[in-house]
């Protein structure tokens, strides 16, 4: 991924080869890195000084929250809230994928579709889904199918919308060209407006995929505490706010890091011509 | 030079003894209530390039797109060798004003991907596209994405994906006017080379007088919307001479002047 960075650096070498710049160079190849864990580290010490001070007697330093959190992390408690939690995300967005990106994919191609169903999702994009999630509670209990379905409702809208769009707006001189050379209607799907449209489908499954942990937190705090939605609960009902802190910490750790592989992803597979540049 | 003026089109639509590859019969074209095309009567001499010439808005994009079958014609009828034209085909080619190529897609798959729409195996287009993006000069490239190259290097992928799929009939939409201007003058001149050199019939649209000058053999003049055929000119310059040459070249001047003397009206 560094590729050109490291020739670039590789280069300076060349005409400035003493020890001394080496170090520097080091530094310069990893610019943005070190920018990022930089804005990391000063977001933290503002939080250990603002628990020090402190803000609230509910609200832990950082410090005490990591301390929470190694402990956590070793005595098994994460690992077993986690396997309960992924249960209802992991079903619901491979659900919300498979159907979300097909039913995108159709209301884009076919005006039909589009009138049939495309009011439904913008209806439910724009509904306040927290509101949904205690009628889910009456009708399907407090099982993994409510937690499942409180996901899919978050996630399913906007990767259906995302692949609506995409395939919507897929580049008209392509599907021009495509027709020039005689592509029959599954060619120029297959091989212009899918291609064209996945870096957009994918920017919907990203959202999906974020929604989709919004969701699985709602209902594990809304329906029954479970998994990472329990940690965070029981903590909180008994004040241990450092472990809360630390329950909180971690989802957000989990769902950045789930993003970031999916985006990694997309790089690699679907556009090897963005890797290069 | 020679001039054939409006009235004697009718004449000039046959030329007495060569071969006719497109003929355009009463061609018109309404967007809604806006009439861009009104009663052309065309025919392009096989092995020849033929320029369509005129104000922005004459619809010589449109009559160019109608002659591929990418859009209808409100009336009239196209025929290429002799077939009645019902949507785009094998015996042309289109080559598009932004280039048209697939971002995802390397130079080899870009130029072959007319061939991978026949369904023609993978080891034989590649082998045909490989002989065409050397004939336009980018052997080397073939790995290449299309945002690594220049402006003039991605038409020149748009031009070889034409080639390699062997029309008679190669549609040319504005080729080079997303192409800096050194770089135009360089592929002119590489596609006067192919001209020669594949013996297609070039149907070629621009806005450019001189570009129509140096590179065509016959050049149409549209008039501004609806557009009419207002004059046909052939510029009889001599191609065998280096292209600095014809650049200076008199009667090339002459030319280049008395179509500018003619479009003049049509500009605000």
């Amino acid at each position: 991924m560094s590729l050109p960075a490291q020739a670039n650096g590789s280069s300076r070498a060349v005409h400035n080869p003493e020890a001394s710049s080496s170090l520097w160079r080091r530094l310069s190849e990893h610019r943005a890195a070190l920018w990022r864990i930089a804005s990391i580290g000063l977001f933290f010490l503002i939080w250990e000084i603002a628990g020090r001070i402190p803000i609230s007697f509910a609200f832990p330093t950082f410090l005490e929250t990591l301390r929470a959190f190694l402990v956590m992390t070793f005595d098994g408690s994460f690992a077993a809230a986690y396997a309960e939690t992924l249960q209802p995300l992991v079903i619901g967005i491979a659900i919300s994928a498979v159907i979300g990106v097909g039913v995108g994919i159709v209301m884009g191609l076919s005006r039909f579709a589009e009138w049939l169903v495309a009011p439904v999702f913008i209806v439910l994009q724009a509904a306040p889904m927290a509101a949904l999630i205690p009628l889910i509670t009456f009708v399907y209990g407090i099982g993994l199918l409510a937690k499942t379905l409180a996901v899919i409702m978050l996630a399913l809208p906007v990767i259906a919308l995302n692949g609506y769009k995409a395939v919507r707006n897929a580049n008209p001189s392509l599907v021009a060209m495509c027709y020039s050379f005689q592509g029959t209607r599954w060619q120029r799907i297959a091989k212009i407006i899918i291609p064209d449209a996945s870096p957009v489908i994918f920017a919907g499954l990203r959202l999906g995929l974020a929604a989709g942990f919004i969701g699985v937190i709602l209902a594990e705090l809304l329906i029954t505490p479970t998994g990472i939605g329990d940690l965070i609960t029981y903590h909180r009902s008994v004040a241990d706010y450092p472990e809360m802190y630390a329950a909180v910490v971690s989802i957000i750790l989990v769902s950045t890091l789930t993003l970031s592989a999916l985006e990694a992803f997309e790089l690699r597979v679907l556009r090897p011509e963005k890797r290069r540049s | 030079m020679r001039n054939i003026t409006a009235q004697a089109t009718a004449a000039a639509a046959m030329p007495a003894g060569s071969d006719v590859a497109v003929e355009v019969r009463g061609i018109a074209k309404m967007y809604n209530e806006v009439e861009a095309l009104r009663s052309i009567d065309l025919d392009f001499p096989r092995g020849k390039l033929t320029t369509l010439l005129g104000p922005s808005g004459c619809g010589k994009t449109t009559l160019l797109k109608i002659i591929a079958g990418l859009i209808p014609a409100t009336a009239g009828e196209i025929r290429v060798n002799g077939k009645v034209v019902t949507g785009p085909g094998p015996e042309r080619a289109f080559v598009f004003q932004d280039f048209a190529l697939m971002p995802w897609a390397t130079v080899m798959r870009n130029v072959a991907f007319g061939l991978e729409l026949k369904g023609m195996g993978k080891d034989e287009r590649q082998a045909i596209a490989a002989r065409y993006i050397g004939e336009v000069g980018l052997a080397g490239f073939e790995d290449k994405y299309p945002h690594e190259l220049s402006g003039g290097m991605r038409q020149r992928v748009g031009l070889a994906r034409a080639f390699a799929v062997n029309a008679d009939v190669l549609l040319l939409d504005e080729p080079f006017s997303a192409v800096d201007e050194q770089n135009r003058r360089k592929f002119q001149e590489d596609l006067l080379e192919l001209v020669e050199k594949e013996k297609k019939t070039f149907i070629f649209v621009t806005h450019s007088i001189e570009e129509a000058v140096y590179c065509s053999d016959r050049i149409i003049i549209l008039s501004r919307r609806p557009g009419r055929i207002a004059q046909i000119i052939e510029p009889e310059i001599d191609r065998s001479a280096s292209p600095d040459a014809i650049r200076r070249d008199q009667s090339y001047l002459d030319t280049v002047e008395e179509i500018w003397q003619g479009l003049k009206r049509y500009v605000d």
